[in-house]
């Protein structure tokens, strides 16, 4: 082999670089980690299913931001008939009381930085 | 014809992805195996791949030159389109890596005013190039924050950047649209240029329609179908710590995303692509000019017996002094031997 230290030198840089994930998660020891989500105790049924909220929430939020700040419209009325006042603070903080422990779990987990508390006060629980 | 066998390999193999986990069930084969295998395919064909370019030897300089060769100390000389010393080899190879230098130098041969033939510049491909490379880097970074469990800064960092113009939910990353419309007119190029069409092969196609592919399944996933990202991070978190565990309630799009990207891989090591690594070893561009500096000795030439003039005068000194012959080296006399006899 030509070059043998500078061929085995940039291959083992190469390597080191695309295994990246595999000893950058072996040497936090957190690659069992797995987000616990702390549920309201006070309420088992969200404004939509359990399901709907956890693909579209993004999108609900969205939807209410713009309906309440841009229309000035603030019912919101959910597949089960049940209406809800379209508010991040008033309606789904007076259930989930942490963001901690419950935005945050899933949301650092996949690295996520949603820009509600760009304005909105970020509850800590009691 | 070539564009289309591409279409329907890759079209193929979105429908065997979609049929083999939606009608099969073979969650484990598209979500553990393949993933596995293709990982070792990619990293043991890349290592053998070079490998092989490392033991073809490259006894002489042949750099391709651009500029004015290093000679004179009066004349002056390109230091890095003709590199003569190390750092100007560096700097030439992080022109053509960074920022695709010799693309950046194509130039266009046109027939102007009825016969005359001019040449002008074309960045055209360069900037296609660069926009889908960067793209490219920065979306394999940005899917870091589903290999690693905390995620590196760099990789909040770069999505914040990425994201910075706050469109729709999730917010929609500038580089998708780029990556989307510089690989969209890189294969336009292909299709609607006849001379690049005639050139252009199945495995020039190939990758392209396997990356919109991905693109595309990439970015529904994100947007519209909204699978289960936390389920897929347990995948590959699971994957990347040898402890696979399906996870269930991932959308089937996800393993058609994921079934294109092992394709990828394992693909990657026996084609054109191969030119990430390849950009590195070539010799047209790592290899200072210093032809005139230093001597460069053919590593392999067999070794020639020589005899040399002086051997052959010391063989036959005394014969040719006899015969009258002129000699470079005069016989050492032998005063004492000859008084004696």
């Amino acid at each position: 082999m030509h070059d043998a230290g500078k061929v085995i030198i940039g291959l083992a840089i190469f390597v080191l670089l695309i295994t990246f994930p595999i000893w950058f998660t072996l040497a936090s020891g957190k690659a069992g980690h797995r987000p616990e989500l702390e549920l309201p105790k006070n309420e088992t049924q969200c404004v939509e299913s359990k399901e709907y909220m956890k693909a579209w929430h993004m999108d609900l939020l969205n939807d209410w931001r713009d309906a309440a700040v841009r229309d000035g419209k603030r019912m919101y009325v959910a597949e089960d008939g049940k209406k809800y006042v379209m508010s991040l603070s008033l309606t789904c903080l007076k259930c989930h009381t942490n963001k901690a422990k419950f935005c945050d779990e899933c949301h650092n987990y996949v690295g996520v930085v949603p820009y509600c508390w760009d304005c909105h006060v970020d509850p800590k629980g009691d | 014809m070539n564009a289309v066998l591409s279409l329907v390999a890759v079209l193929a193999l979105v429908g065997l992805a979609v049929l083999g986990v939606e009608a099969g069930g073979l969650y484990s084969l598209f979500g553990v195996i393949v993933p596995y295998i293709a990982i070792v395919l990619f990293l043991g064909g890349l290592i053998f791949r070079v490998l092989g370019w490392a033991k073809s030897p490259v006894p002489f300089r042949i750099p391709t030159t651009c500029g004015q060769q290093k000679s004179l100390p009066w004349i002056k000389s390109s230091k890095y389109d003709n590199p003569h010393t190390g750092f100007g080899v560096l700097v030439r190879m992080a022109l053509e890596i960074l920022f695709f230098r010799s693309l950046f130098r194509n130039t266009k041969t046109q027939i102007a005013e009825g016969d005359k033939v001019t040449y002008g510049p074309t960045k055209w491909l360069w900037m296609g190039a660069i926009a889908f490379h960067y793209s490219f880097l920065v979306i394999f970074i940005r899917h870091l924050r589903f290999f690693t469990e905390p995620i590196p800064f760099f990789v909040d960092l770069l999505q914040t950047v990425d994201g910075f113009m706050q469109v729709g939910v999730p917010v929609f990353y500038m580089t998708s649209l780029i990556f989307f419309g510089a690989l969209g007119y890189l294969l336009l190029r292909r299709l609607a240029i006849p001379q690049v069409r005639y050139i252009s092969l199945v495995n020039d196609y190939f990758p392209l329609f396997l990356l919109l592919g991905i693109a595309t399944t990439g970015i529904l996933l994100r947007h519209f179908v909204k699978t289960d990202v936390v389920g897929i991070k347990e995948l590959t978190l699971g994957l990347l710590s040898f402890q696979p565990a399906i996870t269930e309630g991932i959308h089937w799009l996800f393993y058609v995303h994921l079934f294109l990207v092992c394709t990828l891989l394992a693909y990657f090591p026996f084609s054109k692509l191969m030119h990430l690594i390849g950009v590195f070893m070539s010799p047209t561009r790592n290899l200072a000019n210093n032809s005139r500096m230093v001597r460069h000795i053919n590593p392999w030439n067999a070794p020639v017996k020589v005899h040399t003039y002086e051997e052959y005068e010391d063989d036959f000194r005394d014969k040719m002094v006899a015969a009258g012959l002129p000699v470079d080296k005069q016989p050492e006399p032998k005063p004492a031997q000859a008084e004696k006899e």
